[in-house]
């Protein structure tokens, strides 16, 4: 996968609390059998105004113009919550998005973000209410994100965020997890010899 | 060093670490047709093979009609994800069990009563309720369709340990209060995201009188509390509850393996991050408002006022959340006007629940305005419950009987709700939109459900119950 290292973009201030899966991909758009082509029904109850996604909401700032092409999402706390969907990071990620930045995420999807190179970071409260309260008075105010540094940039403030090292290099290099996995096969292998529980 | 149960079952699969994740072998892999395509598909792009298909175990529950065993029922997109998981399953050597097959259901209902899951497994699942499997004394989780696809390439998972908490339920249950909520009150206790980052632990004496359908229940509800995964140490209850099923082990080889699953407990002095006592002697039959399962009270509440700060996102949030559901702050949830009632889902519709309504469904008619649908959680609960005559209980009383699957729980087939229709269902999630776009949910248990149908309006059904009108 492409690796993650530096992102500097626009945000897009969505921050809500408890956004769950449910509402980042709706259950109608879950019988496809492809990963591609979910960016277009990300949110699609609050992007949009009818069920065929052809009246977008003027009031969804998803739909903003002004924020077109950001690559960061800035969101509140228990983000992703609910089912867990892997449509939800795909349909994110093909939206654009390469970063969340939240006051929180759920496990579950916090994994799932990372297995397919979308940066999860976490920051306190009072820091994403002010990078939110920003972005909207001004949205064309960049937020740079530093995978090496683990920090967030923004105007002359910088926050440095927590991330397990493990992570932090597969996002950097952009690693094949289960390929890596695959070279532990002889541990698995004895595993399996001596388990008799099963 | 003493030792959680989540601790040992961990240490039990361990099989070495990676890039400092622990890499843990997996029991049994549930497969179901809607996270596992992708995962399949990106097997074929690398080449790889499924290490175990003899661990990996797929039904069809999610995508299904509940009115027709075709699988064209739902439309052509529904039917090609099931057709897809076919496919895949046959080139790969993967046990499924189709619609129609007699031991095909919801997949946390018909492993469990297959005799599939036993004590000190690990279990995961593309789905995020697979906790439901940790009521046997498993580690049971839910994960994405990528690590579905590690594990049908590796049969392990690479983890962080989360950390230990504990729930004790104690003291006896009042009538008409039932597993499912003592699962509501614990999420309202400690909220949407109080168990993020844990394994949950629940015990207690109110623990140990549960059945397992019961215990599973609240095993199941463990991610509405952000918990990575629930459990509860194996007893006497979940050996009898395995003895005799199609796949546990049989006469002194069972004897063995329970002597093995007795040895999965938390030490007496084994530490948790975080410990949780319920009382459960004074809960009332309870009943979410709003739009996320914390946001609950007893049947004999009212609905939370709007806290006064508005220094955080709380009171917005709440406020979102009653005129989505169409409340008002203050407001008594007794009596609110209903137009559905779902029982089912992998949360409630096991035998025992079907039970718990029929007895309810007993006193009465479903009220005029309101439609009532029950789905067994699967081919066997639906047996089972005609063999007892539950079928005719519910028909009788005007509610429809339909075929085993995830149905309205998500509706992902045409069990959907339309704009402004509000549901008392037994399932798990009351999310804007879960039940169909713009729909109302409020999540009860199945006597709740069922007393909400006669009286087409949210209710308690402790008076039902009790005879009164
Ligand atoms: S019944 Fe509902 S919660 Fe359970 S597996 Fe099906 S869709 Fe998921």
């Amino acid at each position: 996968m492409k690796p993650l290292i530096t992102v500097e973009s626009k945000a897009i201030p969505f921050a809500e609390n408890n956004v769950d899966t449910d509402q980042l991909l709706p259950k109608q758009f879950l019988t496809e059998i492809t990963r591609q082509g979910f960016g277009k029904h990300l949110l699609h109850d609050v992007r949009y105004l009818d069920n065929n996604e052809s009246v977008l909401n003027p009031d969804c700032v998803l739909n903003d113009p002004v924020y077109a092409g950001a690559e960061i999402l800035l969101a509140g706390e228990n983000f992703g919550c609910g089912s867990s969907r892997e449509h939800a990071p795909w349909a994110i990620a093909d939206f654009g998005f390469r970063v969340i930045i939240a006051k929180g995420f759920a496990d579950i999807f916090y994994a799932n973000c990372l297995n397919n190179q979308i940066l999860p970071i976490t920051l306190p409260r009072v820091v994403v209410d002010d990078i939110v309260m920003q972005c909207r008075q001004d949205p064309n105010q960049l937020v740079c994100v530093d995978l090496s540094n683990q920090e967030v940039r923004f105007n002359s403030d910088v926050f440095s965020f927590a991330i397990p090292l493990h992570h932090k290099q597969n996002l950097l290099t952009g690693v094949d997890k289960i390929g890596r996995t695959l070279l532990e096969e002889n541990a698995i292998a004895e595993y399996e010899a001596k388990a008799l529980h099963i | 060093m003493p030792k959680t149960l989540y601790d040992k079952l961990w240490d039990k699969h361990f099989v070495t670490s990676v890039d400092g994740d622990g890499l843990l072998y997996i029991d049994r892999h549930l497969i179901h047709e809607v996270t596992s395509p992708q995962a399949f598909d990106g097997l074929k792009q690398f080449n790889r093979k499924v290490r175990r298909p003899d661990l990996t175990i797929a039904t069809m529950d999610h995508s299904i009609s509940t009115q027709s065993a075709s699988l064209d029922a739902c439309g052509p997109k529904n039917a090609l994800q099931l057709k897809t998981l076919i496919k895949n399953c046959h080139a790969n050597n993967i046990v499924l069990y189709p619609v129609g097959d007699s031991h095909q259901g919801i997949v946390h209902v018909m492993g469990p009563e297959m005799g599939l899951i036993h004590p000190g497994m690990t279990v995961v699942c593309g789905d995020s309720h697979t906790a439901t499997h940790g009521a046997l004394g498993t580690l049971a989780f839910g994960i994405g369709t990528s690590d579905v696809e590690h594990v049908l390439a590796t049969q392990t998972i690479r983890q962080s340990k989360a950390k230990n908490m504990r729930v004790n339920f104690n003291g006896e249950l009042p009538e008409g209060v039932f597993a499912k909520d003592m699962i509501l009150a614990l999420i309202r206790e400690i909220g949407h995201d109080g168990a993020t980052g844990y394994v949950v632990e629940y015990s207690g004496d109110a623990i140990s009188s549960l059945s397992i359908e019961g215990r599973m229940t609240i095993c199941n509800m463990s991610i509405e509390a952000g918990a990575k995964a629930g459990m509860i140490a194996p007893d006497d209850v979940t050996f009898r509850y395995l003895d005799g099923k199609a796949f546990s082990p049989k006469g002194e080889k069972f004897e063995a393996m329970k002597v093995a699953w007795s040895a999965l407990f938390s030490d007496a002095d084994a530490e948790f991050d975080k410990t949780v006592d319920i009382d459960v002697s004074r809960l009332s039959p309870q009943v979410t408002w709003g739009t996320n399962p914390g946001q609950v009270i007893g049947i004999d509440e009212a609905v939370p006022q709007l806290p006064d700060s508005y220094s955080d996102g709380d009171a917005s949030a709440m406020q979102k959340a009653l005129q989505y559901m169409d409340m008002n702050a203050g407001q008594s949830i007794d009596d609110v006007a209903i137009s559905h009632v779902f029982i089912g889902s992998c949360t409630n519709s096991r035998i025992e629940d079907l039970r718990e309504a029929a007895a309810v469904a007993l006193n009465g008619q479903v009220a005029d305005q309101v439609k009532a649908i029950v789905v067994p959680g699967s081919m066997r609960v639906k047996k089972l419950a005609e063999e007892e005559g539950l079928d005719r209980v519910f028909i009788n009383a005007g509610f429809e009987w339909r075929l085993p699957g995830c149905s309205m729980c998500l509706g992902m087939n045409d069990d959907v709700l339309k704009e402004g229709d509000r549901c008392a269902s037994t399932s798990n999630r009351n999310f804007e939109g879960r039940q169909g776009r713009g729909a109302r949910t409020h999540l009860v248990s199945p006597a709740m459900a069922a007393g909400a149908a006669l009286k087409g309006k949210l209710t308690d059904v402790r008076l039902l119950l009790r005879g009164q009108p």
